[in-house]
């Protein structure tokens, strides 16, 4: 199953003898070139866009420059915005993991002796996956609103005091958020379960190692590269999010994240160069944060 | 304490699953709603919705454009994605660790970035915005994730079979297509899976590319301002039903085929 994507390689043998052959750059290059076209390019023409300057001539036209300021300007004017993506990525991975991992080490090793009950287990997770995002998202937000049935729960338990609602909350949308990668956190996380030859932790119980060392020394190492896919498949997809915290689902303006900021300089405000320099911020940001975390084990490993 | 451990770990994967299942059949239940404009208040059963799914305005030409788009993005991804994985485990070519890279970084750039991007290189080169430019990104997107899927099942492919194939004096091409190829498919047919249920579930990529052209998912977000019609969840959970008899009936089919193997070795 691809979606343990990052995981799948990691332990893959490949064949030992490697051809040299012309045949390759044929089958290498219908795709790289595309992906060139359609990956880096864009890549490059954001980096042109966000450096352009308004036209003096026609109000709402930019033209090409070399801008600096506005990486400055719309540091400046949107840092709380960027913080706060990735403090709510951050949250909601962590939150994704303490439910992801038990999940993935129930399907992965306890259902090992009820095979059906594994598949049905698994088929659940991947189930939301099948069923539109944003309508999952809508129901979280029904579920929530003011007449809903969580509300006036928590009202009558007075947890929740009157007047307050749940929507357009930092919690509503850390909520939301851990909700809608669960499955991404769950799947590498039980790919890499899922191979673990028990003998191991019998092993870690023979040597007289009590069951807390045995997981944190025999099984939780081995489960390593499945919780790193997961971490990454999780916040990197979270930090750029702008559904959850958007206002018509589970946020408000007050928990608006960095993709809402420029999703509404792009197509809203027609900033295009605040936008452009602002997804740069982003994807610099993540490639530092990633590349950090990956340091060990490298791309080749990663896919 | 290993006894309640054992029990706790039932209770609590089985709250998680629930937990992931409560939106699914809030859905699923409220596209039987007799909702009149909006879909948020419980108004009694109706089967309205489902007889007449059209009746929503745009609904329907949303849902075709986005069969539409996941299909000529999926074959695209699909054929593109294959050749890359073969040459990955097959071939020794310079390059290698650029090209990994390449098809690593699509994967770790947030869509809004990746959306971004292909409307500011839109923009720039004049192309107008429509089917057209939301099958181009799609497309992109998925390559990486078929390769991914594609490759695993390459390398785990077994060499004898191709060999054995040669020594009967089998042509290159009768090898590749008679042997490698139906060994693939299954991997193949994971992989286009995969790009389709990706590409008809996009939204931030294809809101920065999609013009005045609506898909399913742009439809919702749009209508989620002035309250989603019950037509919506009735096509959401039209495709969830059909895509949880799949993958059940895969299941079954997978399980059965390897008892088989079993019983036959």
């Amino acid at each position: 199953m691809a979606f343990g994507a990052f995981a799948t390689a990691t332990t893959a043998a490949e064949p030992a003898a490697r051809r040299k052959s012309p045949i390759a750059l044929l089958l290498l290059l219908p795709g790289l070139f595309y992906l060139g076209l359609f990956f880096l390019v864009p890549l490059l023409s954001l980096v042109i866009t966000s450096l352009q300057e308004p036209d003096p001539l026609i109000f709402g036209q930019y033209q090409n420059a070399f801008r600096w300021e506005n990486y400055v300007t719309v540091l400046e004017q949107y840092w709380p915005q960027a913080v706060r993506s990735f403090g709510f990525a951050a949250v909601a991975t962590l939150c994704a993991l303490l439910i992801g991992f038990p999940l993935a080490y129930f399907i992965g090793i306890t259902l090992r002796r009820w095979p059906l009950l594994q598949a049905l287990a698994l088929v659940l997770v991947i189930a939301p996956f099948f069923i539109s995002f944003l309508l999952r998202t809508i129901a979280w937000k029904q579920i929530f609103s003011d007449e809903g049935p969580v509300v006036g729960f928590l009202q009558s338990l007075a947890i929740l005091p009157p007047g307050v609602a749940i929507t357009g909350s930092a919690f509503a949308v850390i909520f939301g958020l851990t909700y809608n990668f669960i499955p991404f956190m769950t799947l590498p996380i039980y790919t890499s379960l899922e191979r673990l030859d028990l003998r191991y932790v019998e092993a870690g119980g023979d040597l007289y190692a009590s069951p807390r060392s045995t997981f944190f020394r025999v099984t939780l190492p081995l489960a390593a590269p499945g919780i790193m896919s997961g971490t990454l498949l999780t916040f990197i997809p979270a930090a750029g999010d702008y559904i959850n915290a958007s206002r018509e689902f589970l946020g408000s303006t007050d928990t608006a994240m960095i993709g809402n900021v420029i999703e509404a300089n792009f197509l809203v405000l027609q900033n295009f160069p605040a936008a452009a320099a602002l997804s740069l911020v982003l994807m610099a940001a993540i490639l530092v944060l990633v590349s950090v975390y990956v340091k060990r084990s490298g791309t080749e490993d990663l896919l | 304490m290993r006894g309640f451990g054992k029990y706790a770990i039932w209770v609590y994967s089985a709250i998680a699953l629930t937990f992931l299942m409560i939106p699914i059949v809030y859905t699923i239940v409220f596209s039987f709603n007799d909702s009149r404009r909006t879909n948020i208040v419980w108004r009694g059963f109706t089967l309205d919705n489902w007889l007449n799914v059209c009746e929503a305005q745009g609904v329907c030409q949303a849902f075709a454009n986005s069969i539409l788009i996941g299909v000529v993005a999926t074959i695209l991804a699909t054929t593109l994605g294959t050749m890359i994985a073969i040459a990955l485990v097959r071939y020794r070519f310079r390059f290698r660790s650029a090209t990994t890279l390449l098809l690593f970084l699509p994967m770790a750039t947030p869509e809004v970035v990746l959306g971004a991007g292909l409307a500011a290189q839109f923009l720039q080169a004049g192309v107008p915005k429509g089917i057209g430019t939301i099958i181009l990104a799609h497309t992109m997107f998925c390559i990486s994730f078929v390769v991914v899927t594609v490759r695993a099942r390459v390398a785990s492919l077994d060499p004898a079979l191709e060999e054995a194939g040669r020594d009967l004096y089998g042509s290159p091409r009768a090898v590749f297509w008679r042997i490698t190829f139906p060994l693939l498919l299954p991997g193949i047919i994971a992989a286009a899976l995969l790009s389709f249920a990706l590409s008809f579930d996009d939204f931030i990529i294809t809101n920065f590319n999609r013009g005045a052209d609506v898909t399913f998912p742009s439809y919702v977000y749009t209508a989620a301002a002035r309250g989603i019609p019950a037509e919506a969840n009735v096509i959401a959970s039209g495709v969830f039903l059909l895509a949880i008899v799949l993958v059940v009936v895969s299941q079954v089919s997978a399980a059965a085929r390897r008892r088989r193997l079993a019983k036959a070795s």
